[in-house]
């Protein structure tokens, strides 16, 4: 069955899964589980130099930007303001105009704030951003993301790094519905069954980055993921059977014997 | 010639001067395609970071890409 590229912003990418790079024990494990994933998206943060070391740190003396779509996000900004200055700062760290922006709303859930997201979203796709925002799974801040020109709308499946998995099915397939842009789902997925269940909604892509960095063989489960996002998009475009309440035989009732 | 005191990210630093942008990368041992510098919060564009004067209390941010998701 053939499936149409991922397309956002104009730009298309190969692979539906995108993967951040934090939280790995070693940048050598971070590689290889990337490359074992097969996303061609990649995220990354924004952080001061650290003075005293400056050989090493830098995620460009890791991934080559020619092999990876580096995805510069907003992560740890609180206010539209500060996440605005760190989307500006990525831009001129990286290679393109696309910011996954964050602005976070609570410490202890790390949950967004819908008003902090809008008004960032605005100013920034007006200075020519390709805005992929992460948001919570509510329709109504999704469709005014959307209004507000994101190129992509990222709900999440549950807290960041909270490996809960998918908790609202029917919100993620609201939003998907009503929504023009990509929907990509964006945290919370804990593992393969969890990215697989979440593609079966009809999403166009997931971004995870714990339940790969902290699986005990990172690389086994970035491939895991890989094959998981694919199983997911190609089961939701071969269209499921219904559920049913009693049980239907597969094999003929007749020629029985008598 | 005396030395110019700046703020770069967060910590009191000399650097002899006049400088530009450049000579505290350089100062710094830092590769100028891989770091975004802000002075005084507006950020200055790598083809201009060898123009750009530092003076005496700029306050300097120094950034690039870590990991993150």
């Amino acid at each position: 069955m053939n499936d149409t590229p991922l397309v956002i912003g104009g730009q298309t990418f190969r692979s539906r899964l995108l993967v951040g790079t934090g939280k790995y024990r070693s940048n050598a494990e971070m590689v290889a589980a990337i490359a074992a994933s097969g996303a061609d998206v990649v995220t990354v943060a924004v952080r001061r130099v650290d003075l005293d070391r400056t050989k090493e740190e830098g995620m460009l003396y890791h991934l080559d930007p020619k092999q990876y779509f580096l995805l510069a996000n907003t992560a740890g900004c609180y206010t539209a303001d500060e996440a605005i200055r760190y989307a500006r700062l990525g831009r001129e760290a990286g290679f393109n105009e696309f910011i996954k922006l964050e602005v976070i709303g609570d410490k202890e859930t790390l949950l967004p704030d819908a008003e902090g997201l809008l008004e960032a979203t605005r100013v920034l796709v007006k200075e020519g951003f390709q805005v992929m925002a992460y948001t919570n799974d509510d329709l109504i801040t999704a469709l005014r993301l959307q209004d507000a020109g994101a190129a992509a709308v990222m709900p999440l499946a549950s807290p960041i790094g909270s490996g809960l998995g998918l908790v609202n099915p029917y919100a993620i397939r609201t939003i998907k519905r009503r929504l023009t842009v990509p929907v990509l789902v964006d945290a919370g997925v804990g593992t393969a069954s969890d990215a697989c269940l979440t593609m079966e909604q009809g999403v166009d892509g997931i971004l995870m980055n714990t339940a790969i960095a902290e699986a005990a063989d990172a690389a086994a489960m970035g491939r895991a993921m890989g094959l998981a996002v694919e199983a997911g998009r190609l089961a939701y475009l071969a269209g499921r059977m219904p559920r049913r309440e009693v049980a239907v035989p597969s094999s003929p009732t007749r020629g029985m014997l008598a | 010639m005396s030395d110019l005191r700046l703020i770069v990210n967060g910590e009191l630093r000399n650097l002899p001067g006049p400088a530009k942008v450049t000579d505290l990368l350089t100062h710094l041992g830092l590769d100028p395609r891989m770091v975004v510098v802000e002075v005084n919060r507006e950020i200055v564009r790598r083809p201009r970071l060898p123009e750009v004067d530092l003076k005496d209390g700029d306050m300097v941010e120094l950034v690039h890409f870590v990991g993150g998701g």
